[in-house]
């Protein structure tokens, strides 16, 4: 049910501004790949690109192949629609839908696209995601109530129950813990270790110690200056890239001596 | 390293927070003190109305048999009005918050902000001159096609000043309203909502269906309210577009009145009991007016729980 993303030489552009150049990436699947670098490297730009959200900002494009088990993303006559419901997404701030029961959270992507879903299929498919995301145990007595009167770690774990719900071949997170406290950190990168049984998981962190925890492989993104456009300067094994970086400002990103 | 004791205050900002809590309730009781004020005067005033023997009231039977079918038509304008303008509101404010171009949207909006300041006299003599005599052989297609129903039982109204072109009108005075306060509303949708919609792999119309509309719910019932206050309250298009005459259930029919402008083509000429009677008639649009708008903040408030505000 996973399948393997492949980058080639891709740039991305805000406008007239290139804010990603040249990068080429192959993700694993059934893998956590994680990107780190420091703020506006264009980790998250690039991360957007892998599912087309980022061209939901006006004047954004890309350029370059994104390949999909080899189907190019960006080729003619591929639905932005399409790809989404392929490759989930989970955002670095919680969003349940506000107006929505934790329930019809879970089933948001489902009953798109005017799918028709039996009671006992819904019933069956809530507490199966609820469960991928580890929340069942402590919402399944209040499933009819807002999802947002959950904590934030537990809206998080929603969004990742929402988004496994739809069954994707892709999960992407961009910092899915920079608005949680520790413990539902915890909560959530255990979460992720669990999913890369099944799916292709790709994260953003700013935490390293995170990256180092549950990825198998990081890359690692940097920019030049303001206005430089951000590039992908490492990309390796986790452990390589903490321990045994090949390239100088690898060793002085994990190492804390950036500058 | 000096300690600063804990009871002593900055002057300063604390004067400020004075003055503007100062100004604040002051604003606030004023409002209430209007509102207040013009319900008293309209009670006063509507008192001999509802004590007068029956035969003084105009029409000799009474004031409740005066202004129930004059409530009606009011009703029913205002209804007609609403039933057009909200669909055609939403979809023009979603055009523009979420369709249109940039360049497009803004001029749009400009535009349609520039149709809520045109005087009310001014839609009553196109309602009247132009819009009339053009729809006069739609009603009569009504009559001769669907005139079964009872709102569009024949004759057909000749000149195409009836509750129906009324209605209409209202609703062209009320669009701009409705779609200038929805539209912001729309744009205030949290980014965050609509890409989460959007990441699930929905359509453009589905996302507005999942984040837009539900979060700009509230925001539209009160637009929506806001057109009705208008609509309800409009005198001069209804007095100059409709032909009015006794309750009738066709639409495309001369005849019915609403209270506004009941009030506005009889109060010059009026005296003694009858200033009572219309102004009891006013009364009687305030509390229809408080009603609905009561009506509105409980549909809001019955889904305040999954308003996100939580």
């Amino acid at each position: 049910m996973s399948k393997r993303i492949d980058v080639k030489d891709l740039n991305v552009y805000y406008g007239n501004f290139l804010a990603v150049e040249d990068v080429s990436i192959n993700i694993e699947a059934k893998s956590v790949t994680a990107f780190i670098g420091p703020s506006g490297c264009g980790k998250s730009t690039f991360l957007r690109t892998l599912n087309r959200m980022h061209e939901v900002l006006p004047g954004a494009r890309v350029e370059g192949e994104v390949l999909l088990d080899g189907d190019n993303l960006y080729g003619p006559g591929v639905d932005p629609v399409t790809v989404r419901s392929q490759i989930g997404m989970v955002f670095q701030r919680p969003n349940p839908f506000p107006t929505m029961s934790i329930r019809d959270n879970v089933l948001a992507g489902v009953k798109l696209n005017n799918q028709k879903i039996s009671k006992g299929e819904a019933d069956a498919l809530v507490e199966r995601s609820l469960r991928g995301a580890n929340l069942w145990n402590e919402v399944k007595d209040r499933l009819e109530k807002p999802g947002s009167g959950l904590s934030g770690g537990q809206q998080q774990r929603l969004c990742i129950a929402r988004a496994i719900a739809v069954e994707p071949q892709v999960i992407l997170m961009d910092e899915p813990c920079s608005a949680l406290d520790p413990i539902s950190t915890l909560a959530v990168e255990d979460l992720i270790n669990e999913l890369k049984d099944q799916y292709t998981v790709v994260i953003v962190t700013h935490n390293m110690q995170q990256a180092a925890r549950v990825s198998d492989r990081t890359a690692f993104f940097n920019i030049a200056g303001t206005g430089k456009p951000g590039k992908l300067i490492e990309f390796a094994e986790t452990s390589t890239i903490f321990n045994n970086p090949s390239q100088k400002a690898t060793e002085d990103y994990v190492s804390g001596r950036f500058g | 390293m000096t300690t600063t004791s804990l009871t002593s205050s900055r002057g300063a900002g604390r004067a400020g927070d004075k003055v503007f809590s100062g100004a604040a309730l002051t604003a606030g009781c004023l409002i209430l003190a209007v509102l207040f004020g013009v319900a008293l005067f309209l009670v006063i005033q509507a008192i001999p109305a509802f004590t007068a023997p029956a035969a003084d009231i105009q029409g000799g039977e009474g004031f409740f048999a005066y202004i129930w079918p004059i409530v009606i038509g009011t009703l029913i304008a205002a209804i007609i009005a609403l039933a057009i303008a909200t669909p055609v509101s939403i979809g023009v404010a979603l055009f523009i918050s979420h369709f249109a171009p940039r360049g497009l949207a803004s001029g749009l909006g400009y535009v349609i902000d520039l149709l809520a300041a045109i005087p009310s006299v001014v839609y009553g003599a196109w309602g009247a001159a132009f819009l009339a005599p053009q729809i006069s052989p739609a009603y009569g297609w009504l009559a001769a096609n669907m005139g079964w129903l009872p709102i569009f039982q024949g004759p057909a109204s000749a000149t195409g000043k009836t509750i129906l072109t009324a209605g209409i009108v209202l609703s062209v005075m009320v669009i701009p309203i409705i779609t200038s306060l929805s539209r912001e509303i729309f744009l205030q949708t949290p980014k965050l909502h609509e890409e989460a919609a959007l990441a699930l792999g929905a359509t453009r119309w589905e996302m507005i269906k999942m984040s837009v509309l539900p979060f700009a719910r509230p925001g539209i019932i009160s637009a929506v309210m806001l057109g009705l206050g208008r609509a309800l309250g409009e005198t001069m298009a209804v007095a100059l577009v409709l032909s009015s005459g006794a309750l009738t259930a066709s639409l495309i029919q001369s005849g019915n009145q609403t209270i506004a402008a009941e009030i506005a083509l009889n109060f010059p000429e009026a005296s003694g009991l009858k200033v009572s009677t219309l102004i009891a008639a006013g009364l009687v649009l305030f509390v229809i007016t408080l009603a609905v708008n009561m009506i509105a903040r409980w549909i809001i408030s019955r889904h305040k729980e999954f308003s996100g505000a939580n």
